[in-house]
C-alpha cells in the first residue's frame, strides 16, 4: 500500500472539485501495473556462438561485477575482495531469497522487462531456483557445464551436490554448501539425564514423551521454522514434494510416512517437547538456551546456532551431530534444507571475474575453511572444514563421520520445484499448530495447499 | 491563466494516472504474444486459488480500517478542535502527525517489534489477548485488524490535521448563533459540525480507500519478517505482484489490477454521490 498522506488544501469548497479529481487520478494510478518493453530477445544455446554455450555479451574485463548475497554470506564477498583487490566487484546485500520469499526471482522479472540491470553473480539460500531461472523466453541462469568451467573442476563437487540445481541434465548454479539434516543432540544433558540417543523416530517419540514429563521445559526439536517439512517429512521419507520431468508435481498426505510423522509431531508438539517458535526468533534463544536435549536439523545449525554466541551458545564440548534418524527397521534417511547456492547471470558482461569469483567462493580455503558456518559442497573444501572442526573439538561424538554420513543419505524423493514449499508449509501450517491444530488433522490441507501452488506455477498435478 | 495553473497537474495525471490505467487495460485484454484475448486475462485470474481469499483479506482489511479512521479521525479532531488553548491543540496535533512522517515501509518494521510479545513495549497488552507468540498475534484472523491498526497509526494524524483545518473554515458565527440557541459541544458537532464536514469525510473516504486497497508494503513487509507465516499473495496487489513478477503473467497482472480499479471506482462514486463531493454551493 502506498501511503498517501493527504495534502493540506485549501478550505474552500471550490477546490472540492480539483481534490475530487486528485482523488480518482489515485485510484488510476492504484490500477496501473508494471509496464513491459514486450519480451526481450530470448537467449538461444547458440553453442556456436560462444565457448560457454549460451550467447555472451560483449566482455568488458574492466566493467565491476555485481554480486547479490545475503547477510550470512558477505564475509565470502569480502574474503574475495581482499584476496583479489584488482577485480572490480560491487557488493549488494537482500535477503538470499529466505524463506520463499522469492525476491531474486521477482527481482530477476523486473529487470527482465527492463532490460537491464540484472547483477552478475546471485546466492541463494533456496536450491529450487534452478528450475526457474533455468526456464523462460529469457532465463537468467548461465549454463555453467558447456565450456563456462573445466569439467575437471565441476568434479570436485560432493558427488550429488549439484543435483538440484541441474535441470534436464544442464548444470545452471554452484552450491555453496551442504545442508543434510542431522539429529543434534546435547551430549552433557544426555549423560546428565541418563537418556540414550534415539537411532529411529519410535525411540525418539518415547524419548520425547519421557522428557516432557521428567524434564519439562527442555526440548527435542522445533518445527516454527519454515523447514520443518524439510527436516521432518522428507526425513520421514514422505512423499509430499515430488517432482517427475520438468512438469509433474505429486504429493500425498495419506502415505503411511506422512501420517507417522504427523502422528509423532502430534505426540510431541502439544507437551511442548518439540518447541513452536522460530529457531532466529528472540523467544527461541530466551527460552530454550542450555534446553536443547535434541534438534533434529540441517548441519548448518552448527554455526547459525549452537556455536554462535548471539543463539544458543553452547558450550565447546557438548554438542553432537547425530546421524539421521530411520524408521524403525527401514534404513535411515534425511532432507535437506537449503545450501545456498551460485548463480551467473547470462547478461554479465564480464564473465572472467564472475568465474574467479565463484571459484573463490566455492573452492578456496580461505573462505570456505576460514569463514564459512557450514559444511563446504567442493568436496575438497567440506573434508578440511570437517578436520577444522575436529580439531576445534567443540562438537563431539564423531561430529565429521557423522556428518558426511548423512550428507549421502539424503533421500531422493523430494524434488526441486519452481515454487517455495516452505512458503507453504508456513503459511497454512504454522498459524494452524501455532492454534493448537494437530498436524494429522492438517495434512488434507497442506497436501491441497501444495498443490494448488504446483498448479498455478504450471506443474501437472498428480 | 487559469490554464496554466492546471497544466502541470493534467501532465502529471496523464503520464502517471490516465495512460497507465490505458496500457494496463489493454494489456488486460491482449495475450502474452499480443492478439485480443477476451476475458481470458480475468478468468484466469478469478480462477486461481488465490484470488477469492485475497479478495476477502482485503475486503476485512478496507472494512475494518475504512470505519475506524473515518470515524475516529472525525472523533479526534473534534476534540482536538473543542481544546481551548492553543499550545496545547497544536501540540497534539503534532504528536498525532509524527507517525505519518516515518515511510511506509520503515513503520512497519518498527511495527515488527511492537507485535512480538517477547520484545513489545506493550506485551501486556498483547498477553492480554491470549498472544504469545509473534506467530499468534499475526495469525491469519488477526492480520486484518493488525495492518488496520499499523495503517491507522501511520495514516490517521495527517487527517485528524485535514479535518483541524476543515473545522476552522466553519464560519465563528454559525458557531456562535448555535452556542446562543444553547448548543453545548455535543449538540454543536452533531449538528453543525459533522453536516458541514461531510464533504471532508467523503473525501477522505475516497483517498484512503484508494490507499487501501492497494494493500502491499505492510503484508509484504510482515512476511518476510513471520518466515512467510504471513502469506506472501495475502492481499490482491501482492498477487498482482506474483503474478507479474514469479509467473512472468503481466496480462494476468493487468487484469486483477482492473478489477481492483473498477471496485474501487464503483465504491469511490458511492462515496461522491454520498457526500455530495461534486454538488456546488
Amino acid at each position: 500500500m502506498t501511503t498517501q498522506h493527504p495534502r493540506a488544501v485549501a478550505t474552500r469548497p471550490r477546490q472540492l472539485l480539483t481534490a475530487t479529481a486528485v482523488a480518482g487520478s489515485l485510484l488510476a494510478v492504484a490500477a496501473c501495473s508494471g509496464g513491459s518493453t514486450g519480451p526481450s530477445d530470448s537467449a538461444t544455446d547458440g553453442a556456436s556462438s560462444s565457448p560457454y554455450g549460451f550467447e555472451t555479451v560483449t566482455q568488458d574485463p574492466t566493467s565491476a561485477i555485481t554480486i547479490w548475497v545475503d547477510a550470512s554470506r558477505e564475509p565470502a564477498a569480502e574474503a574475495f575482495q581482499k584476496a583479489y583487490p584488482d577485480v572490480p566487484v560491487k557488493v549488494e546485500t537482500y535477503d538470499g531469497g529466505a524463506n520463499g520469499s522469492g525476491s531474486f526471482q521477482t527481482k530477476v522479472e523486473a529487470f527482465n522487462q527492463a532490460g537491464s540491470g540484472w547483477p552478475d553473480v546471485v546466492f541463494s539460500t533456496q536450491n529450487n531456483d534452478a528450475a526457474w531461472a533455468s526456464q523462460g523466453t529469457d532465463p537468467f541462469a548461465a549454463p555453467l557445464d558447456k565450456g563456462y568451467f573445466d569439467q575437471s573442476w565441476l568434479d570436485g563437487f560432493t558427488p550429488g551436490a549439484l543435483a538440484p540445481v541441474t535441470v534436464d541434465g544442464t548444470v545452471y548454479g554452484l552450491r555453496n554448501d551442504l545442508a543434510p539434516a542431522v539429529t543434534w543432540y546435547d551430549k552433557s544433558l544426555m549423560d546428565q539425564f541418563g537418556y540414550t540417543v534415539p537411532t529411529t523416530w519410535e525411540e525418539y517419540q518415547a524419548l520425547g514423551e519421557k522428557v516432557a514429563t521428567e524434564h519439562p521445559g527442555y526440548i527435542v526439536g522445533d518445527i516454527g521454522d519454515p523447514w520443518a517439512p524439510e527436516v521432518y517429512f522428507w526425513g520421514a521419507k514422505a512423499p509430499m514434494n515430488t517432482v517427475t520431468g520438468v512438469d509433474q508435481f505429486s504429493a500425498d498426505a495419506t502415505d503411511p510416512n506422512t501420517v507417522a510423522m504427523a502422528k509423532v509431531l502430534d505426540a510431541l508438539v502439544p507437551s511442548g517437547a518439540i518447541a513452536q517458535e522460530s529457531v532466529f526468533s528472540p523467544e527461541f534463544v530466551q527460552k530454550y538456551t542450555g534446553k536443547v536435549l535434541m534438534l533434529p536439523g540441517p548441519v548448518w545449525y552448527s554455526g547459525a546456532l549452537f556455536e554462535n554466541a548471539d543463539s544458543l551458545n553452547a558450550a565447546p564440548g557438548t554438542i553432537a551431530a547425530g546421524l539421521p534418524l530411520a524408521w524403525d527397521g527401514q534404513d535411515a534417511a534425511t532432507g535437506n534444507v537449503g545450501g545456498g547456492t551460485w548463480f551467473v547471470s547470462r547478461h554479465s558482461a564480464n564473465l572472467d571475474a564472475a568465474k574467479k569469483f565463484l571459484e573463490f567462493v566455492t573452492s578456496d580455503a580461505r573462505y570456505q575453511v576460514d569463514l564459512a558456518p557450514g559444511l563446504p559442497a567442493y568436496q575438497s573444501m567440506g573434508q578440511q572444514w570437517l578436520a577444522k572442526q575436529a580439531e576445534s573439538k567443540f562438537f563431539v561424538d564423531g561430529f565429521a563421520d557423522d556428518v558426511t554420513k548423512a550428507a549421502g543419505e539424503v533421500w531422493d524423493g523430494w524434488g526441486y520445484p519452481k515454487f517455495s514449499q516452505e512458503a507453504v508449509w508456513a503459511k497454512t501450517m504454522t498459524p494452524e499448530i501455532a492454534a493448537g491444530k494437530t498436524i494429522e488433522s492438517l495434512l488434507a490441507t497442506w497436501e491441497k495447499a501444495l498443490k494448488n501452488e504446483a498448479q498455478a506455477n504450471g506443474y501437472k498435478v498428480s | 491563466m487559469s490554464y496554466v495553473f492546471v497544466s502541470g497537474y493534467v501532465l502529471f495525471a496523464l503520464a502517471f494516472g490516465v495512460l497507465p490505467t490505458l496500457y494496463a487495460l489493454w494489456m488486460s485484454l491482449t495475450g502474452s504474444q499480443g492478439g485480443f484475448a477476451g476475458l481470458d486475462n480475468f478468468v484466469r485470474a478469478w480462477q486461481d486459488f488465490r484470488f477469492l481469499p485475497a479478495v476477502g483479506h482485503v475486503a476485512a482489511f478496507v472494512g475494518v480500517w475504512l470505519v475506524s479512521l473515518l470515524v475516529l479521525v472525525t472523533l479526534l479532531a473534534l476534540i482536538v478542535h473543542a481544546i481551548g488553548r492553543r499550545w496545547l491543540s497544536s501540540s497534539v496535533r503534532f504528536v498525532y502527525y509524527i507517525p505519518g512522517a516515518l515511510a511506509g515501509a520503515s513503520s512497519v518494521v518498527l511495527w515488527l517489534f511492537v507485535l512480538d510479545p517477547t520484545v513489545s513495549p506493550v506485551s501486556a497488552v498483547l498477553r492480554a489477548f491470549g498472544f504469545e507468540t509473534f506467530v499468534q498475534t499475526v495469525s491469519p484472523g488477526n492480520l486484518p485488524v493488525v495492518f488496520a491498526i499499523i495503517a491507522f497509526w501511520t495514516g490517521a494524524g495527517g487527517w485528524i490535521v485535514v479535518m483541524y483545518g476543515a473545522l476552522n473554515s466553519i464560519p465563528v458565527e454559525v458557531l456562535e448563533a448555535a452556542r446562543i440557541d444553547g448548543a453545548g459541544a455535543v449538540r454543536t458537532a452533531l449538528h453543525i459540525q459533522l453536516p458541514m464536514l461531510r464533504k471532508w469525510i467523503s473525501y477522505m473516504a475516497i483517498m484512503s480507500l484508494a490507499a487501501g486497497t492497494q494493500l502491499f508494503v505492510e503484508p509484504r513487509v510482515l512476511s518476510q519478517a513471520s518466515h512467510a507465516v504471513v502469506p506472501v499473495d495475502y492481499s490482491l496487489n501482492q498477487l498482482a505482484y506474483l503474478f507479474a513478477f514469479k509467473q512472468s503473467d503481466l496480462n494476468g497482472s493487468a487484469a486483477i489490477a482492473v478489477m481492483l480499479l473498477v471496485v474501487s471506482l464503483g465504491l469511490s462514486a458511492f462515496f461522491v454521490v454520498r457526500g455530495g463531493l461534486f454538488e456546488r454551493d
